[in-house]
């Protein structure tokens, strides 16, 4: 089967079951949301997505192959994740921090020049030109952020994982994000987010999986998903839906059920 | 070659030389034919102990500069593994029961101590591959290590053994031959080679362990790498030169704003900053006007002390 397919995927933390039978299945060159309120294990999903867990059962595959059982560099080529938070933990310039997306692609030689064509369009894809020689402690929270989104694009996956990209961003720089990540499925990748707004998953995704209690509550289309219906079984609240002028949906959450 | 590596190079070799020449007798470049007597000074007493400062300097310096960026934290040093305390105690083992005697026992005494503390790492926290549970451990086998060192010094049999211990954990590089050299060489230039593979991975978890795993990297096998290079190259110092603290410490911030701050970036620069220091240092303790020779070991520490602390004011200062 082809694309990024989860099949009956189990996980338990200890006792407790994140994963409680999810599957799902992911498009090339479309954007899906993983939405549902904390715990539902969005992160976990994300994980085993990315191959760096092994499910306790279930399957993820790449394209019929089992991401845990690629070799490493051959899945860290494929998928490219986006870990939560922004912790750079030393205070490298701008460029070699971006170079470090590279790193499953590159011989022993060190950087070819195949690698510096890549950085220079992640660079250039996340208008961080302008920060190349800077050091990242000097950055700002919306640089950082689209620095380090550079740094998964440099690495050319056809697959993008990104755990909570918006978090601790400003409006606009949510917006900055978001309009990257579309244009990334927009060049053929396919793109997985774990999101909290409702309305920025209205915003930015072709498809919306939404997760409670380690379960899939709905998946498909984000106009289906989206609605109050499986809104209030996810998080059990009351949902106003309304409609932009770009014709996307709005969501008011209005009370708890 | 970077600019950085080539200017350490060129300091190296100047420190080498000044390091032959140096000491109570100071022995000018044209006494070196073999026509000459002190040329004996210059060949079996000299040239093995500028060999070998360079040699252990390389190597505190590399183990530095591999355990801060395998640890992600600047204030790392060889010594927190636990490594450079169980290596001492296996010296002072020996020392205890008179082995020493024998020239070979001592290292090998150190070695086993190295050895055994890294086993014992491996066992603790090996295969979970925590930070914390690796920090803690080695703090932990430090602290026992060094209060059977007290124990062994408060039971020495004899003043003399409790004052050749004491001495002992003061690094010195007095009185070194080539048999020294024969030992750390091989020790450090094993080490150094586990340390250059490890680049890649140290780079990759600048980003987090997530990201690391998500690049390809395999973090268990990067740990092993780690704890066999760190313990060859402080085992191979200590069994050399005894213990010399600070220097794995210092060395990697001194050569960041010339190399970069990537991790792999401060490897070789680390190592040859290390041969300098050291070598430096040495030359220094011997042409110091003092009775008798000033240790190694407390000259770094005197230095390494102070540094440590300006070091803990400004990233407190960083910190929110």
């Amino acid at each position: 089967m082809s694309g990024l397919v989860a099949t009956d995927l189990h996980l338990a933390h200890g006792s407790r079951p994140a994963l409680d039978g999810v599957s799902a299945r992911f498009g090339r060159g479309r954007v899906t949301a993983l939405l549902g309120p904390n715990g539902a294990g969005k992160s976990s999903l994300l994980a085993l997505l990315a191959g760096l867990l092994a499910p306790d059962a279930g399957t993820v595959t790449l394209d019929g192959v089992a991401v845990t059982a690629m070799p490493p560099r051959d899945r860290a080529r494929a998928i490219g994740l986006l870990p939560q938070g922004q912790v750079v933990h030393w205070n490298m310039d701008v460029a070699t921090l971006v170079g470090l997306g590279r790193l499953p692609h590159r011989g022993r030689g060190g950087a070819d020049a195949a690698d510096r064509a890549a950085v220079a369009r992640a660079i250039a894809a996340t208008d961080t030109g302008g920060l190349a020689s800077r050091g990242v402690d000097t950055l700002s929270g919306g640089e950082r952020a689209r620095v380090l989104l550079a740094r998964v694009l440099a690495g050319e996956p056809d697959w993008l994982l990104a755990d909570e990209p918006l978090a601790s961003l400003d409006p606009a720089h949510q917006l900055d994000i978001l309009a990257r990540l579309r244009d990334v499925a927009g060049e053929g990748a396919g793109v997985v987010i774990v999101l909290h707004d409702l309305n920025h998953a209205a915003r930015v995704a072709d498809d919306v999986l939404l997760l409670a209690h380690g379960r899939v509550v709905a998946a498909g289309p984000t106009e289906a998903v989206l609605a109050p219906g499986p809104l209030a079984q996810a998080f059990g609240i009351q949902v106003e839906r309304a409609r932009g002028e770009d014709g996307r949906p709005w969501l008011l959450p209005t009370g708890r059920l | 070659m970077t600019r950085s590596t080539l200017l350490l190079l060129l300091g190296c070799t100047g420190a080498a030389a000044l390091s032959l020449l140096s000491g109570k007798v100071w022995v000018p470049f044209d006494a070196w034919s073999a026509a000459d007597p002190r040329s004996l000074i210059i060949l079996e007493l000299r040239l093995p102990r500028t060999v070998l400062a360079l040699v252990v300097g390389a190597a505190l310096g590399l183990g530095g500069a591999v355990m801060q960026g395998f640890l992600r934290n600047p204030l790392a040093d060889p010594g927190l593994f636990g490594v450079s305390a169980g290596a001492a105690f296996g010296a002072v083992c020996a020392l205890f029961f008179g082995y020493a005697a024998q020239a070979w026992l001592l290292p090998a005494f150190a070695l086993a101590g190295a050895a055994a503390t890294v086993a014992l790492l491996a066992l603790v926290a090996g295969r979970s591959g925590s930070l914390v549970l690796f920090t803690l451990a080695g703090l932990i086998v430090t602290s026992v290590a060094g209060s059977l060192t007290a124990l062994a010094i408060s039971l020495a049999p004899t003043p003399f053994v409790s004052s050749a211990i004491l001495s002992w954990l003061n690094g010195a590089l007095t009185d070194r031959s080539w048999a020294d050299v024969e030992l750390a060489l091989p020790l450090t230039a094993f080490g150094a080679l586990l340390a250059a593979r490890t680049g890649p991975g140290l780079d990759a978890l600048a980003l987090g362990e997530d990201a690391a795993r998500s690049l390809g990297i395999d973090l268990g096998r990067l740990q092993r790498m780690v704890v066999a290079a760190t313990a060859l190259l402080v085992a191979a110092a200590v069994a050399s030169a005894g213990v010399i603290g600070f220097v794995g410490l210092m060395v990697p911030h001194l050569v960041r704003p010339l190399a970069g701050h990537r991790p792999s970036a401060v490897l070789w620069p680390s190592a040859l900053g290390g041969a300098l220091l050291l070598t430096v240092a040495d030359s220094l303790v011997r042409a110091l006007p003092t009775v008798t020779e000033l240790r190694l070991g407390i000259l770094l520490s005197l230095v390494g002390g102070p540094f440590f602390l300006v070091l803990l004011f400004r990233l407190r200062r960083r910190l929110p």
